[in-house]
């Protein structure tokens, strides 16, 4: 059971400013972690391998400093990583982050299962791991909250939908994206630290991907970023205080005055 | 303070650091509460190598020594006393296996030790026998293959819990403490039961229980060392473990410490932060200097041990007694310091400072080390070589 993480590095903060000028998100100052949904998807890839075993590899597009993370991710138990970084891959939208995690995992060539966070905390949108599986032309589930099975080349799992979940089946290799119920990821162990610490991390730029020039980063983004910001904080806003009781009587109050009820 | 820490001492101190806010830290206040044994913290602390810290590299450990030991346990007490003490309880039950083990030995428990699948005590108080160990009364009588154990052991930390224990009892009745040897016992043999389970001031959530031994067989391939080497193999164990409850004192008023400057900056009284009397100054000013006064003596103790120097039975209980002794004081000013707030369960400083009291107590008691101390001050007659 070889199986493919995609871990993207994110500032660790949901305060993140935007540069009005160029409308990307400022880096500067921020700490940066592992994407929370990702390490649900690193945890769960790693109690597969534990479980059926197999090998885990960790991928991530971005700048050289998510070599850091990938190493975190080896402490925690991924066999292998890879990073995919180029100046070429700068300002990629979904789409074309999605072709370029999708050229890496067919240069890797072996795997049964691809791992997705349900979505970013920057980016959000929770595109990457539907188009990484239309790309590959694989088999797609999100939202998966329990992996029930993996038997002859199938699996079983539970995803999450509003009204409770649903189980799936679907053949490997497949895509899935996972959210925060499926786990409780572990901590790094020691002997994952020093494995990771001297581990061999590959950076695979475009030459190495093969990839289409005009289908990374900026060149090969469908969205145009116009504008980005934060809708404006409203002035008159009152904050009840007080025993639960007496904060929805005085609620209930204020909305009758308002005639809003 | 630089005390020159290697880069693998750095990690496994941040690692473990880790461990205690994101997974002790939440639950800390309702495992006091409880009384109960932190298994899933056990769990996470085995799948963090940690019991790998003190243990050889040829059997799954990480060879490290008494001070990557207190290191962890410092860090974890900082904390949660509890958690601390029932990981170096572990080191406590394996020492004498890692001294005086056969090979065969070594290899049939320590790497499960290493893995954290079976946790280790270390056995030798009884009713009768607590500062007095050597009235010790639990027979092993010498039978075809083995030995047949009965008696009642007391006060055993992870008592109940552990797999493997380390119990002293005497093989010879006639020859007084030369008469004692050490025997492993694991858990489920048959003979072999649980008594009563304390309820106690501090660390509620390790686990302190009696040991009933009745007529319990213990084949001869476990007894540790040779018949008759109980108690040399009780001194030398508590030589190596001392500074453990040392770093178990150190962590434990750090962690006071903290919060206590925490609260003194926050707290306003007269329209000013309490941090600003200085009556307030100079007791943090004290405790910081006997905090690290203290860590620095348990380290350079930690050290001597690891040196493999011959004779730390001073060393060893001078950093148990300055560093609970210490941290006795430092956890009580703390609470001080909090004022009412402090007395309450609200707060982690009232668990702090019970928690505190127990260092002053075990492996020996402050007394009986510093008797241990004095003789060994006469002996050198004062000098340091
Ligand atoms: C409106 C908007 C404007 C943006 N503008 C810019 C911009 O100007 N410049 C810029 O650089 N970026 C910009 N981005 C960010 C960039 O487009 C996305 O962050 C990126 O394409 C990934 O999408 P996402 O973060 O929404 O991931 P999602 O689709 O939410 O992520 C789902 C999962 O896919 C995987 N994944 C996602 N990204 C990666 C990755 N890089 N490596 C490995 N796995 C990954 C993870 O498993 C993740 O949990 C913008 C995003 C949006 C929504
Ligand atoms: C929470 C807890 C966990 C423990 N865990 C373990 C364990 O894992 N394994 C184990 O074997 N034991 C364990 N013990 C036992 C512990 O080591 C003993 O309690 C300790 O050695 C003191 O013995 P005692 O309680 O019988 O006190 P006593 O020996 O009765 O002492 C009572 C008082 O008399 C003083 N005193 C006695 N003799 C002298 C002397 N010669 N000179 C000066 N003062 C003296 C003592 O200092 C003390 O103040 C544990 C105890 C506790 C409370």
């Amino acid at each position: 059971m070889d199986i493919i993480v995609c871990l993207k590095q994110v500032p660790g903060t949901t305060q993140v400013k935007i540069d009005p000028q160029t409308n990307t998100l400022v880096r500067q100052g921020i700490k940066n972690i592992t994407n929370p949904f990702d390490t649900y998807a690193l945890e769960a890839a790693i109690r597969l391998k534990e479980q059926y075993g197999g090998k885990v590899t960790a991928i991530s597009m971005g700048p050289p400093q998510a070599d850091e993370m990938l190493r975190e991710a080896i402490s925690l138990g991924a066999d292998e990583a890879i990073l995919l970084s180029d100046r070429a891959f700068a300002g990629a939208d979904t789409l074309a982050t999605s072709y370029t995690l999708a050229r890496a995992i067919t240069k890797i060539e072996k795997y049964d299962l691809i791992i997705c966070g349900r979505q970013t905390i920057d980016g959000d949108t929770g595109q990457v791991g539907p188009e990484l599986a239309e790309m590959l032309s694989l088999p797609f589930v999100a939202y998966v909250s329990k992996i029930e099975e993996i038997n002859n080349g199938q699996m079983r799992v539970q995803r999450m939908i509003e009204e409770g979940y649903e189980v799936i089946e679907a053949p490997l290799p497949a895509v899935i994206s996972v959210v925060k119920e499926i786990n409780v990821p572990r901590l790094p162990s020691l002997r994952g630290i020093t494995r990771a610490k001297s581990a061999v991390i590959p950076a695979w730029g475009a030459k190495e991907l093969d990839a289409d020039q005009d289908r990374v980063g900026l060149a090969g983004s469908a969205t145009r970023v116009i504008k980005i910001f934060f809708p404006q904080r409203g002035k008159r806003a009152e904050i009840l205080q007080g025993s639960p009781q007496s904060q929805v009587a005085s609620l209930v109050t204020k909305l009758r005055e308002n005639g809003l009820i | 303070m630089e005390y020159f820490l290697s880069e693998q001492q750095k990690t496994i101190r941040s690692l473990a650091r880790k461990i205690a806010e994101e997974r002790i830290l939440p639950v800390r206040a309702e495992l006091d509460e409880k009384e109960e044994f932190p298994w899933a913290i056990i769990r996470d602390l085995a799948a963090s190598d940690m019991f790998r810290v003190f243990i050889p590299e040829e059997y799954d450990g990480l060879g490290g020594g008494c001070l990557d030991l207190c290191l962890v346990v410092e860090e974890l007490s900082r904390v949660c006393s509890s958690v601390a003490i029932s990981y170096a309880a572990v080191d406590l039950g394996i020492i004498p296996l890692l001294e005086y083990g056969t090979e065969e030995q070594k290899r049939k428990y320590l790497p499960d030790v290493a893995a954290g699948k079976r946790l280790a005590a270390f056995a030798i108080t009884e009713p009768m026998a607590g500062s007095d160990a050597s009235a010790i009364r639990t027979t092993a009588e010498r039978v075809k293959g083995g030995y047949l154990l009965n008696g009642t052991k007391q006060f055993i930390t992870n008592g109940g819990e552990a797999e493997l224990y380390t119990v002293i009892a005497l093989t010879d009745k006639t020859r007084g403490a030369r008469g004692a040897s050490a025997l492993l016992v694991e858990k489920d043999t048959p003979g072999f039961s649980f008594g009563k389970k304390e309820r106690k001031l501090g660390i509620r959530a390790s686990s302190t229980r009696e040991l009933i031994f009745q007529n319990c067989f213990v084949p001869e391939e476990n007894i540790i060392g040779r018949e008759g080497m109980g108690f040399i193999v009780t001194m030398r164990l508590f030589d190596k473990s001392r500074p453990g409850i040392g770093a178990q004192a150190v962590g434990l008023a750090q962690g006071a410490l903290e919060a206590a400057t925490d609260y003194a900056r926050e707290r306003v009284q007269f329209g000013h932060p309490i941090f600003s009397l200085q009556a307030v100054q100079h007791m943090l000013a004290d405790m910081v200097i006997q905090v690290e006064a203290a860590r620095a003596l348990v380290y350079a103790t930690a050290r001597t041990v690891d040196s493999g120097a011959k004779d730390v039975s001073g060393e060893s209980a001078m950093a148990k007694v300055f560093a609970s002794d210490m941290a006795m004081k430092v956890t009580t000013d703390a609470v001080q310091i909090l004022g009412g707030a402090g007395y309450m369960r609200d707060y982690p400083v009232e668990k702090m400072m019970r928690d505190a009291k127990i260092t002053q107590i075990y492996e020996g008691t402050n007394q009986i080390l510093r008797n241990v101390i004095a003789i060994e001050l006469r002996k050198r007659k004062g000098r340091r070589d």
